[in-house]
Order: structure tokens, then sequence, then C-alpha cells
């Protein structure tokens, strides 16, 4: 970004502001000019969609908040007015509550992408880790949100979730404190849960604006894994990616539309219908599906403060990836041997996640065990040792000679200067 | 203290708060036919009149549904006119007046479903230490919804020989826990349904059920209908876009 130029506009206002205030430059510069190789495939399309899931939230909750009230007597039947007599509330709040999943959906997809081809590696190290604590984020975003509507599910949740971090010496108990607003889950957090549902959205925008900014320095990977080496490998991103990102994003959309208005509540708990109540448990206490394979984590060891420390281990460790990963090839396509333990560790998840849904007992315990140490394995110990021990296959010379068997004409309108990205 | 804790807990257990249970118990829930499920699925209003009426002449009688109003029923078919006059068969507390005293006055339309008893205290003494859960969202607040709610109105039966209940309480084969407060409440012909349907116990639970699916969803038919507009207006973008994206990229080989 900082070797912009202004560029001419037809349109004289456009040029009497960018003459001064070079936004236009800019937005040409990084989002039509903006060089993408050109063998991306589909699974790239989930950056785009996780920013609009981001917008959907904000706009859908901003209307949301205009009805809501954040007080323990008040809040459920606030949600079921705008259930009932809010014009289309229904609507809206079915799309928000809808939403945070399609959002983690997306975000899981997007960071299971950015493993498989390797997209965190040198130099990509800080849009990866920026990537990190927006899903760190998102998860804080997400859990106050789900205590907001103050049902069964919602106070419990917010009692297990809050209480792990009394399992910390010495700070553990203040913490605890300083989130409840008191000595129990009550009015007082949820004000501040309200409060802080509001302002992390902004946080998150913030943190993606900086991603991609990190982003568009250094360009995006591809399937190879292999810089594009001039124009011949790349196409600008507007209208090319743009149209084909859009064409994912409307796909998404469909299987969005299908939860809204014809399951809108497959993804929550029925005892979120519950008010809450301070004297009943639920019997089974669980958190929503996107928080499941770090809900089995927690409770496999049998330590609290283990149990705690594994669970936000497991997504530090994430941080950390680009150093773990020995191996200088990115992409799996040339890995053989990685390429397995990346599905396997995949299909680790999984699992971990539907033992995280089952009763913390028998069986099901010790799956989330050997799920949970294999994903540290996987993480701690595969990832360094293949790096050194892995053959990798032949690389191809260009993404061009790879994807068009010989090399193939230039897009229309590419940039004229590709390799300053690249 | 203590005492009074572990008496409210276990009524409330007992009472099915915890329905939850249900999947680790491995209880069948059948499914039923409904009008409203599927696609294009839509509330049977028919049937839920009836259930209103069910509701109306049982149900009311020890629960509450306090967060709906009863303007509400205008999604069954109710008009204006018959809205108002059932509304106005209700007393409701209002005021203060200027003399800064409670009044009881005729209900409007505007006005929620009064509720059985003045607090959850007095409904536990009317209903041996039990209290009937609010009926607004009931089809949404059990597993298994409004199959549930028809297996649960239809599972009372004679506990099974080596089953001890306890006093005051009846045997449901769908309840968690199998005992709860609530007694087997749907008797045959015990409402007359002035359509002429006849009212064995099975009809009257089906359409309780339907009537309290509609009273937790009163939106159900536009969201299913906007559902249906939104889903092929995307299919005919998704159609566009593609083509647009082959026709584009198809200069770049």
């Amino acid at each position: 970004m900082a070797q912009v130029q202004a560029t001419k506009f037809k349109n004289p206002v456009v040029n009497w502001i960018d003459s001064r205030l070079p936004i236009f430059t800019m937005l040409d510069h990084e989002y039509n000019h903006y060089p993408m190789p050109r063998n991306v495939n589909y699974l790239w399309a989930f950056g785009a969609i996780a920013g609009i899931m981001l917008v959907i939230m904000i706009a859908t909750g901003l209307f949301l908040a205009m009805q809501y009230s954040s007080h323990t007597s008040l809040a459920f039947n606030s949600v079921e007015r705008i259930m009932r007599d809010v014009n289309y509330g229904w609507l809206l709040r079915y799309v928000h509550a809808n939403g945070a999943s399609m959002f983690f959906i997306a975000v899981y997809i997007h960071m299971f992408r950015g493993m498989y081809y390797g997209s965190y590696k040198a130099p990509r190290e800080i849009l990866w880790i920026l990537g990190v604590i927006i899903f760190l984020v998102m998860m804080g975003t997400a859990f106050m949100g789900y205590v907001l509507p103050w049902g069964q599910m919602s106070f419990w949740g917010a009692t297990v979730i809050t209480n792990l971090f009394s399992a910390f010496p010495i700070v553990g108990d203040p913490i605890v404190t300083l989130l409840w607003g008191g000595f129990s889950v009550d009015n007082p957090t949820l004000n501040r849960f309200f409060a802080l549902h509001f302002l992390l959205p902004f946080v998150l925008l913030g943190l993606v604006i900086l991603h991609t900014a990190a982003l568009h320095v250094c360009g995006s990977n591809n399937p190879l894994g292999i810089e594009p080496k001039g124009p011949q490998d790349t196409v600008p991103f507007n209208p090319y990616v743009t149209v084909k990102d859009g064409f994912a994003v409307v796909i998404f959309m469909i299987i969005y539309a299908v939860f809204v208005f014809f399951m809108p509540n497959y993804m929550g708990h029925p005892d979120n219908y519950i008010p809450a109540n301070p004297l009943v448990t639920p019997a089974h206490i669980v958190p929503e599906w996107y928080f499941l394979p770090f809900y089995a984590m927690l409770r496999a060891i049998p330590d609290k403060l283990g149990g705690v420390l594994a669970m936000f281990g497991s997504i530090a460790l994430l941080a950390f990836l680009p150093w773990l990963d020995r191996s200088k090839i990115r992409s799996c396509k040339f890995r053989p041997i990685y390429r397995q333990f990346f599905w396997i560790l995949a299909i680790d998840a999984l699992i971990l996640g539907y033992a995280g849904a089952m009763p913390a007992e028998g069986s099901w315990l010790l799956i989330a065990r050997i799920g949970t140490a294999y994903y540290f394995f996987h993480f701690l110990i595969l990832l360094p040792l293949l790096g050194k021990l892995e053959r990798p296959s032949q690389l191809p010379n260009s993404i061009s000679e790879s994807v068009l068997k010989g090399g193939g004409g230039i897009a229309a309108g590419a940039h004229a200067k590709p390799m300053e990205k690249a | 203290m203590r005492a009074l804790k572990t008496a409210i807990l276990s009524a409330a257990l007992a009472l099915g708060i915890a329905g939850a249970a249900q999947a680790s118990e491995g209880v069948h829930i059948p499914k039923q036919s409904w009008a409203h499920s599927g696609i294009f699925g839509t509330i049977d209003k028919a049937a839920a009149q009836r259930g209103f009426q069910i509701y109306k002449e049982v149900c009311s009688a020890c629960h509450s549904m306090h967060l709906v109003p009863i303007r509400t029923l205008a999604g069954i078919g109710f008009k204006e006119d018959e809205l108002k006059a059932l509304a106005a068969g209700y007393e409701v507390q209002a005021g203060p007046n200027d003399a800064g005293e409670m009044f009881m006055r005729p209900g409007i339309p505007a006005d929620h479903f009064p509720s059985p008893f003045p607090n959850d205290q007095a409904a536990r003494v009317a209903n041996n230490g039990a209290l009937p859960p609010d009926l607004s969202l009931m089809a949404k607040a059990r597993v298994g919804g409004e199959d549930y709610l028809y297996a649960f109105l239809t599972g009372f039966e004679e506990p099974p020989p080596g089953v001890h209940i306890m006093d005051g309480m009846n045997y449901n084969k769908v309840f968690p826990g199998h005992q709860v407060g609530m007694p087997n409440i749907l008797q045959p012909d015990g409402v007359t349904f002035a359509d002429g349907t006849k009212a064995t116990v099975e009809q009257q639970a089906h359409d309780v059920a339907t009537f309290l699916t509609f009273v937790a969803e009163p939106h159900l038919d536009a969201r299913k209908q906007m559902g249906v507009k939104v889903i092929l207006f995307l299919l005919v973008l998704a159609g566009l876009m593609y083509a647009a994206k082959r026709k584009l990229w198809s200069t770049l080989h």
C-alpha cells in the first residue's frame, strides 16, 4: 500500500477526492488489480465468505440490540418479543443465530485450507497469527452472544466456561470475580457480556482489515504452494476472482438459507428455550457445536488446570504452526506423507467434536483422551519430524506451466507490474 | 433452607426441565405426521383451533402461556370480533386507578393470556409441589418438539411391575425418569369439538401439539413461504453467476 500512485479516474469528483485522499486509488490497486494466482480453487473463497458473514452478523446484531434488554429479568422475554412482535424480528434473530454457526463453518474451512496448502509458511507467518487471533476473538464473541438470550444453556454454559478461569492458581479467582461482576453468574455478568458482545465484532473488523493488509503484502497462496513468477501466473482480482467468489458466496447463502428458513433451531439446544434457572442444572451442559472439539479436550484431562491448559493450548499451538512445520514445501500436493496425516488430523477433530457432545464417561472419555493426545502429537512431534524425514515430490516450475500444460495467455487487463506483489 | 432447595430441585427435575435427559435414556419418540412439517408445510388452522379449545378448557387450568398475546390467534383464523369476544372473556388486572387501586377489567386482544396462578409458589402449592411449566415455547423447549408433546400426552399408562411411583406422581413412558406430577388429563370425549371431529385422546394430543407449535413459532408459515422465495431467487442467481464465471474464465485458456 506504500507505493500507491494516483490513478486518473473519469469522474472529476472522484479525482478531486482521490488527489487529496487516495482511497479510490487504493481500492483500485488492492481490489481491481490485486494479482491472484490463476490456479486458486473454490476453497480460496472462504476468506471472502467469512468476511461477508462478519458483516451480516454486525448488521443483524445492531438491529437486534435495538430491541434487546440486557437485564436478567427481561432478557429472555425481550428475545421472545423480537421473535413474536418485532417486524421481521424472527428473521433477524434466526439469521443472526444461524449466522454464528455459518461463520464458524466458513472459518474452519478457511483454516483447514490454510493448513492443507501450507499458507502459514514464510512469508505469511503474521498473516496466519492474525488469523489465529481472529479465531480466538470470534470464539469469545460467540460464547458471550450465546449467553444473551438467558436461557438454561446460556446460564449454565456461562457458569461452566467462566469457572474454567478459576483453575489458574492465584489469579484465577480474581479473574472469575471480574468476569462475573460479583460472586456468581448474575445480572452484572449479563450486562458486561452484552457490552463486550457489542464491542468485540468491531475489534474483529479491525483484525480482519489487518489480516487483509498482511495478505496483500505477500499475496495469496495457491494450491501448488509456489510463488507466481509473472503475469502469466496470475489474474487480476476483479473481475476474475470477484465473479468466482461471488458464485461461491451464493452457494454458501443457499445452505445458510436452508438453515434459517427450514431448520432454524437445528444447531441450537432446546434447553435454551427454557428461561435461565440457577436452581436447576440441565442434565447435560453442552456448548454450541463449534466449541465441541475443544470442550472434549477440556474434559479429557482428569485435572481441572490441566484440562484448561490443554484447551487453551490447543488453540495457542496454532499460532506456532509456521515454526512447528519444518518443511520448506507448502502444499500438501507435494508432501505424500503429511497429506495423509493432515486427513487423520481432520478426522481426529471431527471425532473430538462428537466426543464433546457425548457424556464424559466410559468409552467416550477414552476416545476423547486418545483424540486429545493425537492432536498434540500431530503438532508437537509429527510436524517437526516430518519436515526432516519426508521426501517431497517434484515441484512444478511455474503455476502456468502446471495449470495450462505449457503456458497460457496473459489475462486481459492483467497488472502491468505483477511482480511487485509476489 | 437446604430442605427447601432440595424440594424445589427435585420437583423441578421431576417436571422435566431436564428435557435433554431424553437422548441419553434412549426413549424412542415416534415421528408423527404434521401438516406443518416439510418445506411447504403450513399450520393446520382447524387443528390448531381445536388445540386452542383444549388449551382453554383443559390445559389452562394449571399451565400459563404468558409470552403469548391473545391477538396471536389471528394467525390461526380468528377474526377481529371473535378475538375481542374471546379476550373479553378473560379478567385482567389493570391499574392503578386515580384512587391508587388495582382493579380488574375485561381483556382486550393485546393482552397476554392470563396465568392460572399469581406466582410460581402458588402454582406449586396447588399442584402437590410441582410447577406446571409455561406452554408458550413448549414445542421448542423439548428434544423431539411436537413429536415429544404427542408422545408425552398419549404416554400415560400403568407403571410396569416393580416400578414404584411416589405419592401424587404419575407414570409416563416417555417422560425423563418416567415420574411426572401431571396426571393423565386428556380423556376420550373430554372436550366437544364444534366442527364435529371425534375427540379421541390421540386426536386431542395431535391438536394440542399443533396448537403449541403455532404459539411457539407464530411466524412459521411466513418463514417457510419466504424461505421458498429466497432459495428460488438464490438458485437463479447462482446459475447466472456460474454462467458469468464460465464465460469470463474461458478467455484465460
